[in-house]
């Protein structure tokens, strides 16, 4: 299907702003401008933004510890993300979660998690509100390849075929979970192979290609809104940075981070594919570029001034009502 | 006398009574890392470093890292302790509880009661305690006293390297489960460690300072807080006798209640929350073994009742400080009735 | 009255570790006279409160510092001096005192180095040598010590000699493997540890235990030995305490371990903490239980001493003392009466099982003199 000009405009800079947003935050951390730990998205643009591209803002996701690309992806305001990591107060959960806990509920985006397969069941939860709501709305649940082998991943498929819910689980198998290799950790390293035998369908597809992604997501996206059932699409794609800022990656091979990027670059490629096409021109791609480069820095400006939560923060929001 | 940090404490501990029993192994997510990649094996050695070279010493079969399912780590470590191996496994974050907390409610605590004495479950689950490094709230946690609450269950909450390697080798040769929750703001601390093996009993508290004045009771982190309150108060003329209990299940009653009975006055420090924690417990029983010799009400300083917020100047609000235990201390010493 | 009839009243240097310590409280007031040997001070360190004697007599001139202070080793307390001696001449002592003592990190690291392992009988053992020349002291501490109870001695023996303590096998420093910890075991050790250190002639200073396998091996191999000095030695008699021996073995917890050492000392409120907490530590390691099981099996089994020296003892020929506390609870000192009697024997008032803690000062002493007679 071909996509219109300003759909592939909104797909570059969405997957530009993501690349950018973790480019710029390595810096930051770095630099000791944020506390706590960070775990980066580079290289797995595709997936987030191939999927999201197709979700309205009352359709729900639900993402990991990694959860920057999918928030944006999403519609989170990116200089509220910024702040957040900063734990300043105007940060998109007012400093209190950080990076692991970046939500918006009113942009449909559940919450990073930082339990591995806390994600599934929620989305399960949220397709079946849906459903039950009569609203034609989807929820997707982002899962690394670690994350597919956990036991609440197993039983939220089940759950919702058995319920027959709007769900969509996209395991995103960047290869490692933390340090450990997809090849150890999984018995059987065909995830998508492995959830068909719940009795979705499931297909797996290169995160190194947008278009390949896009079109996955549409086809589960649409088979969800008509009633029928939950799918699952397995990305194969790569992270250009360790499990979190800091990490030594002593468990990649030599040159191997190098190598992807050069080799397995979704932006690269995205590029290459519709110039090639002449679907949009390199100036239109460098303008993106520009306006993404002055949208992180505005973000990292605004999260530098914000100011620290106030003291009584500490207490407030642990209940709705006291 | 050697000085050693938590972490080279609790490794050497593991090394050596791996050595020494065939039958101990490690179990977990990343224990050594870098299995099934193009890397190195041992990339991580633990997510912190804890575990690091075990796998060199010991090899694959007796190192063995996981996917990432605590459900099935805790649940195969305990099937593997009931029927013959003397399995650590590892709960990385004493948050991720929530995922596997059946395996050690359920089963590990109870399979001993329920088969009327005939089964041991020597099972020892090493999980990493505490905020303060801005983990936010599913990995800043100090969940010890959910562990406490279960009958069956040893809670072991070491303070300093020299506990932490006797306490482990205890743990590892007790035939009962022990959570050994190793809080990761003292890693890095050293103090004298012996070369050689050693155990300390549970149940035996450490009296980390004399004092006649106000009873401190403090754990983890906590005791190094408590002593620098200690310093700062003695200057002020107010002498405080800080127990350490090292242990929570069993917890060392006798050596709290005769300082208090000696004391008059006493204060709890606990990083976890307040409600139905290890200070309100210990409130409770000395309220009731030592309330005739109690002057002032006893006291706790607690995190509040929140989960752990991610912006570092909340983070420090939410964790006890020198200066809040002082307060408190105060407080007391200067209650009258 | 010039200066120099005025003494200093310095902070002792107890074991080699001590950098500094706390004036607990004066046991004389300025102007009283004092004889010497008198208690004048007590002083508080991290591993005990000890008392100060004084050196010699006369009267307290001046105190310096008030109790409660901390001070370093070697710094002016007191002053001393003939009755008559002018305030400002004690002014004038006072004020041109200096302070000899080495750094703090010096010290330190001089413990540290003073203690290395040797190879005795083929077992290894840590030693703590100190000082230099002469006929070596050897000391050789009792059932479930080690080197460090040597530790308000050796300091003042080393000024004249060269001196070692060791730790035995099965406790400090040293291999926990006793074998059977047995009278033949543990003499073959000593006799290995004077060779490993290069010894041919010792004076043996022995406690408890100690003083039995001291003894033993001067039984054995006399000609090695210039003088033997037992304090509250075994092997002398049948009685021991045996609920001491039984309840330090089974020891695990601190107040076990500190209802024990009270038994040791006249005045059970002198153990302190740090005491207790290095013999909880000992306690802990592997092999230790089972180390003092052995030896305690082999020397004290049934609550009786299976060895008796007191024949072999009567037929050496060297010069042989005895010093024991008076109010001795785990080897009575009446035991002492079973020596020679051309054996010298102490018998200190108000003293329990360690007089070589409890009464330093007096035990350093006898022991010097010892050594000086046989140089």
């Amino acid at each position: 299907m071909q996509l219109s000009r300003d759909l592939l405009k909104k797909a570059y800079r969405d997957m530009a702003t993501i690349r950018a947003f973790e480019e710029r935050v390595h810096q930051e951390f770095t630099k000791g401008a944020i506390p706590g730990f960070v775990h980066l998205y580079a290289g797995e643009e595709a997936s987030a933004v191939g999927v999201c591209l197709h979700l309205r803002p009352d359709d729900y996701i639900a993402s990991t510890h990694r959860g920057h690309g999918h928030s944006i992806a999403k519609g989170c305001d990116v200089a509220g993300m910024m702040a957040e990591l900063f734990g300043r107060e105007n940060g998109l959960c007012g400093g209190k979660g950080g990076s692991m806990h970046i939500a918006d509920l009113d942009r449909g985006m559940l919450g990073a998690n930082g339990i591995v397969g806390g994600g599934p069941p929620l989305v399960v939860g949220a397709a079946l509100t849906a459903k039950t709501l009569g609203r034609d709305g989807v929820a997707v649940c982002f899962t690394g390849d670690g994350g597919s082998n956990q036991g609440t991943t197993f039983e939220a498929m089940n759950m919702a075929v058995v319920l027959k819910v709007p769900a969509i689980f996209v395991f995103e198998n960047n290869g490692y979970g933390e340090g450990t290799g997809h090849r150890y950790a999984a018995g059987n390293p065909d995830i998508a192979g492995r959830a068909a035998g719940f009795g979705l369908p499931a297909v797996r597809v290169s995160g190194d290609n947008f278009f390949a992604v896009h079109e996955a997501a549409g086809e589960a996206v649409a088979r969800a809104r008509a009633g029928q059932g939950p799918s699952v699409i397995e990305v194969d794609t790569v992270r250009f940075f360790g499990h979190h800022a800091g990490d030594a990656q002593l468990y990649r091979g030599k040159d191997e981070v190098k190598r992807l990027r050069e080799e397995r670059d979704c932006l690269k490629n995205f590029r290459k594919s519709v110039t090639e096409a002449a679907l949009l021109t390199p100036a239109e791609l460098a303008e993106i570029d520009a306006e993404v480069a002055t949208v992180i820095d505005d973000a990292v400006k605004t999260a530098s001034a914000g100011a620290v939560p106030a003291e009584t923060e500490l207490f407030t929001d642990v209940y709705a009502s006291y | 006398m050697p000085l050693k940090s938590t972490r080279q404490a609790i490794n050497e501990a593991l090394a050596q009574e791996m050595r020494r029993d065939p039958r101990v192994i490690v179990i977990g997510e990343d224990v050594s890392g870098g299995a099934g990649t193009d890397g190195q094996r041992d990339a991580y050695g633990g997510v912190l470093g804890v575990t690091k070279g075990l796998i060199g010493q010991f090899g694959d079969q007796r190192v063995i890292d996981t996917p990432i399912t605590e459900s099935a780590i805790m649940g195969a470590a305990a099937g593997a302790a009931v029927t013959g191996l003397r399995p650590v496994a590892e709960l990385m974050f004493c948050d991720f509880l929530g995922v596997c907390f059946d395996q050690l409610l359920n089963q590990v605590a109870k399979f001993r009661y329920m088969f009327g004495g005939k089964v041991n479950t020597p099972l020892v689950v090493r999980t990493m305690i505490g905020a303060g490094r801005g983990a936010a709230a599913q990995h800043s946690q100090s969940l010890y006293q959910l562990f406490t609450a279960v009958p069956g269950l040893k809670v072991v909450v070491p303070s300093n390297a020299y506990d932490a390697k006797g306490l482990l080798i205890q743990a590892i040769r007790d035939d009962d489960p022990v959570i050994f929750c190793e809080h990761k703001l003292i890693y890095d601390l050293k103090t004298e460690v012996p070369d050689e093996a050693y155990r300390i009993a549970f149940g035996e508290a450490n009296i980390v300072r004399d004092g006649d004045d106000v009873t401190v009771v403090a754990l983890a982190r906590m005791v190094h807080f408590a002593e620098a309150a200690a310093t700062t108060l003695a200057s002020e003329g107010i002498e405080c006798e800080i127990i350490d209990p090292r242990t929570t299940s069993p917890l060392d009653v006798d050596t709290i209640v005769e300082s208090v009975e000696r004391t008059g006055r006493l204060v709890i420090v606990d990083e976890s929350t307040p409600r139905c924690g290890v200070a309100a417990d210990i409130s409770a029983i000395v309220a009731e073994q030592a309330f005739g010799a109690l002057k002032a009400p006893i006291r706790r300083v607690t995190a509040p009742h929140t989960p752990v917020p991610f912006a570092p100047n909340l983070e420090k609000l939410y964790i006890p400080d020198a200066a809040r235990i002082a307060a408190a201390v105060r407080e007391t010493h200067g209650f009258r009735k | 009255m010039t200066g120099a009839s005025l003494t200093a009243i310095t902070m002792p240097q107890w074991g080699l570790t001590m950098t500094e310590g706390k004036v607990v409280g004066w046991l004389k007031k300025p102007d009283q006279p004092l004889t010497e040997g008198e208690e004048l001070l007590e002083i508080e360190t991290t591993k005990i409160t000890n008392v100060v004697e004084a050196p010699v007599g006369g009267t307290l001139k001046r105190i310096v510092a008030e109790a409660g202070a901390t001070l370093p080793v070697g710094a002016l307390l007191a002053v001393i001096g003939p009755a008559g001696a002018s305030p400002a001449d004690v002014d004038s002592f006072v004020r041109n005192f200096r302070v000899v003592e080495p750094a703090k990190e010096a010290v330190g690291a001089q413990a540290e180095t003073l203690t290395r392992e040797i190879e005795a009988g083929g077992r290894r053992l840590r030693v703590l040598e100190t000082g230099e020349g002469g006929i070596p002291v050897v000391l050789v501490h009792g059932f479930g010590a080690d080197l460090g109870s040597w530790m308000f001695v050796q300091p003042s023996l080393a000024r004249g000699r060269r001196t070692v303590a060791l730790d035995l096998p099965g406790h400090g420093g040293s291999t926990k493997d006793v074998g059977s910890g047995d009278r033949k075991t543990m003499t073959v050790v000593l006799a290995g540890a004077l060779e490993a250190l290069g010894i041919g002639r010792a004076h043996l200073v022995g406690h408890s235990l100690g003083g039995a396998i001291a003894a033993s091996l001067a039984i054995a191999r006399p000609a090695s030995v210039a003088s033997l000095t037992l304090i509250a030695s075994a092997g002398l008699g049948a009685e021991i305490n045996r609920s001491f021996i039984e309840g330090f073995v089974r020891a695990e917890r601190r107040k076990e371990v500190a209802e024990l050492l009270g038994v040791l000392i006249h005045d059970p409120g002198a153990v302190s903490r740090r005491m207790v907490e290095d013999v909880l530590r000992y306690k802990r390691l592997d092999g230790v239980p089972e180390a003092l099981a052995a030896i305690a099996a082999a020397w004290f089994a049934d609550g009786r001493q299976a060895v008796d020296l007191r024949a072999e003892i009567a037929a050496l020929d060297i010069p042989i003392q005895a010093i024991w506390g008076e109010t001795d609870r785990v080897i009575p000192a009446s035991h002492a009466k079973s020596l020679p009697k051309s054996a010298a024997v102490h018998v200190l008032a108000g003293t329990g099982h360690m007089p070589h803690m409890e009464r330093a000062g007096e035990v350093s002493q006898l022991i010097d003199r010892v050594a000086l007679r046989e140089t």
